[in-house]
């Protein structure tokens, strides 16, 4: 297991690795991000559900440190993202939506860049290249130009890029927007795989819900800046669905929630 | 920094800059070769191959009119590209600080410009001393050395403009139509402007006779002063003093007292490395003050931008 060790950071045992309280982000008068409590468990396989423009985006940007919360705490990995940003950065992943890659330059370039402003000297990082380039599938169109990759290929790519650092915790915003039925298929099983053999904590953004059902332990529904619903599918659906009910999809749920906001 | 040695973009420039060089030393080598037959060599003239005008423009008008060229062509494109392939998220959410991207950018810049501009004052000075087989003493060595300086500076500015530019406009198109935009202002419109705003503030008759000479003073103040906002007459006046050590004052001939001018025709000889850096030493500083101010602008205004990928 290459990814089993080495990892240096707060190492606890079924805690919280993210831990957010009242958080809120404003947009000048526009609220973006209401009050937000949650908590993510080491380990496990989030799905972050919400229609476009629910502000799942800017919740991770500023679990990242990229934007600053208007008020409320975050604790990622046991630092605060606002104050500490460098210590956050180093230990997590992240997979932006319609990631982009530097495309004059191969493959295996663009990961020797990122490992480079990750410190990675250079003896390790190419093993963990090829190492991260082989889970998404990618070592045989190594030498190609990323500028001629498809779609899905870049996607994967991302994800091998994120894996570089061999982070405690990944965060992807809508890692299948725009992917074939195929592409979108790999890129479930990889992130399952990642979740259930590596132990990464994910968090994963979507709006797709067939496919956060299919791979997450929990998901949270946000509606409007608002986390209006958070728990293990069955359980929402037993609370939203009734008890009786037996096959339910997540979309059901989801549209019951949708209506009420 | 690997990137700007490898892109199309920046080979085609130096390699017109390059070749201007070339030419231009050769034609001036070739006119100072004539000109210096069968007389005693002047002294300093080797710094002749940098402002000599030959038959056109001199290399040093050409670098202060063309250099921003080269600084705005590095720099349009640096921050927004990154935004628009969608690299710049990524890059942040490395464990690197925020200002090393922004830094990196101008410090990477500013080392090609210095490159560049080594490399075409050794081929000129390489070409030089062949075609008119004069070595350059220890002195001219040092102004070209200050010469050097003033101009990576200068460019730097410009590298400076064009990244301020890239951090606020989303789309490169843009920022460089703007930097253009500036660049067109300064080089062409504020000497255009200059005059128009001394002709109205102190209106001198076209026929010359019968003209106060009060006003001729005012005028021609009025058109300094306005031209010095332009970083294309602070280069060009500090660089021209230092090249050529016979010139003794930036200002123009009109400005002088009969004292002044008398003094200047008296004597000849030319004037220390030292005397020449204390007349253009304003003219300096000021380019080192708006080459910094404009970074900073940059730096601040990349620091508090929010970094929102859609």
């Amino acid at each position: 297991m290459p990814y089993s060790s080495g990892w240096g950071g707060v190492k606890v045992e079924n805690q919280a690795i993210i831990e957010a309280e009242g958080l809120t982000k404003k947009y000048g008068h526009q609220i973006a991000v209401k009050n937000l409590n949650l908590q993510i468990r080491e380990g496990e396989v989030f799905g972050f559900l919400g229609p476009n423009g629910a502000g799942k985006t800017t919740t991770l940007l500023m679990f990242l440190g990229l934007t600053e919360p208007t008020s409320g705490k975050v604790r990622v990995i046991g630092f605060d993202p606002t104050r500490d940003p460098f210590h956050v950065k180093e230990k997590i992943g992240y997979l932006p939506e319609n990631v982009g890659f530097y495309d004059d330059m191969d493959a295996r370039q663009n990961l020797q860049y990122i490992a480079r402003l990750n410190r990675i000297p250079d003896k390790i990082s190419s093993g963990r290249i090829d190492e991260s380039l082989k889970v998404v599938d990618l070592l045989e169109e190594v030498g190609k130009k990323v500028g001629t990759y498809s779609k899905g290929m870049r996607q994967r790519l991302g994800i091998a890029e994120v894996l570089i650092k061999e982070p405690q915790l990944i965060f992807l915003d809508e890692p299948t927007i725009g992917l074939d039925p195929d592409g979108t298929n790999r890129m479930l099983d990889l992130i399952h795989s990642l979740g259930r053999e590596k132990n990464i904590t994910i968090f994963l953004s979507s709006h797709l819900l067939d496919q956060v059902q299919r791979i997450c332990d929990r998901v949270g529904i946000m509606i409007k800046g608002d986390l209006v619903a958070m728990g293990p599918i069955e359980e929402l659906a037993k609370k939203k669905l009734g008890v009786d009910k037996e096959h339910y999809t997540l979309e059901e749920i989801y549209m019951k929630y949708f209506k009420e906001a | 920094m690997e990137d700007h040695f490898s892109s199309i973009r920046f080979l085609l420039i130096s390699a017109l800059i390059v070749m201007v060089g070339v030419i231009i030393a050769s034609m001036v080598g070739m006119g100072i070769q004539e000109e210096s037959k069968g007389m005693a060599k002047p002294t300093f003239l080797f710094l002749w191959l940098f402002t000599s005008t030959g038959k056109l423009f001199s290399f040093v008008q050409f670098i202060g009119f063309f250099g921003p060229l080269i600084g705005i062509f590095l720099g349009f494109d640096s921050i927004n590209r990154e935004r628009v392939s969608r690299t710049l998220s990524k890059l942040l959410s490395q464990p690197i600080y925020r200002d090393a991207v922004i830094n990196a950018k101008f410090l990477a810049g500013a080392a090609v410009i210095a490159i560049v501009l080594v490399a075409i004052v050794l081929i000129i000075s390489g070409l030089g001393i062949r075609l008119i087989g004069v070595v350059p003493g220890s002195e001219e060595v040092l102004r070209l050395a200050i010469y050097l300086i003033a101009s990576i500076l200068y460019i730097s500015f410009w590298l400076g403009i064009s990244i301020l530019f890239s951090v606020i406009f989303r789309s490169t198109a843009t920022s460089a139509l703007a930097s253009l935009a500036v660049w067109i202002f300064f080089s062409f419109f504020i000497s255009l402007g200059a005059g128009f705003l001394a002709d109205a503030m102190a209106p001198i008759g076209q026929s010359g006779a019968g003209m106060d000479p009060t006003l001729v003073v005012k005028h021609e103040q009025v058109q300094r002063t306005i031209s010095l906002l332009s970083p294309m007459t602070l280069y060009s006046d500090a660089t021209t003093t230092i090249l050529d050590p016979m010139r003794k004052t930036t200002r123009s001939l009109i400005l002088m007292g009969p004292l002044e001018r008398l003094s200047l025709s008296r004597f000849q000889s030319p004037l220390p490395l030292l005397q020449s850096l204390f007349i253009v030493t304003p003219h300096l500083v000021s380019l080192v003050a708006i080459t910094f101010l404009c970074f900073g602008i940059c730096y601040l205004v990349f620091m508090r931008q929010e970094i929102r990928t859609v």
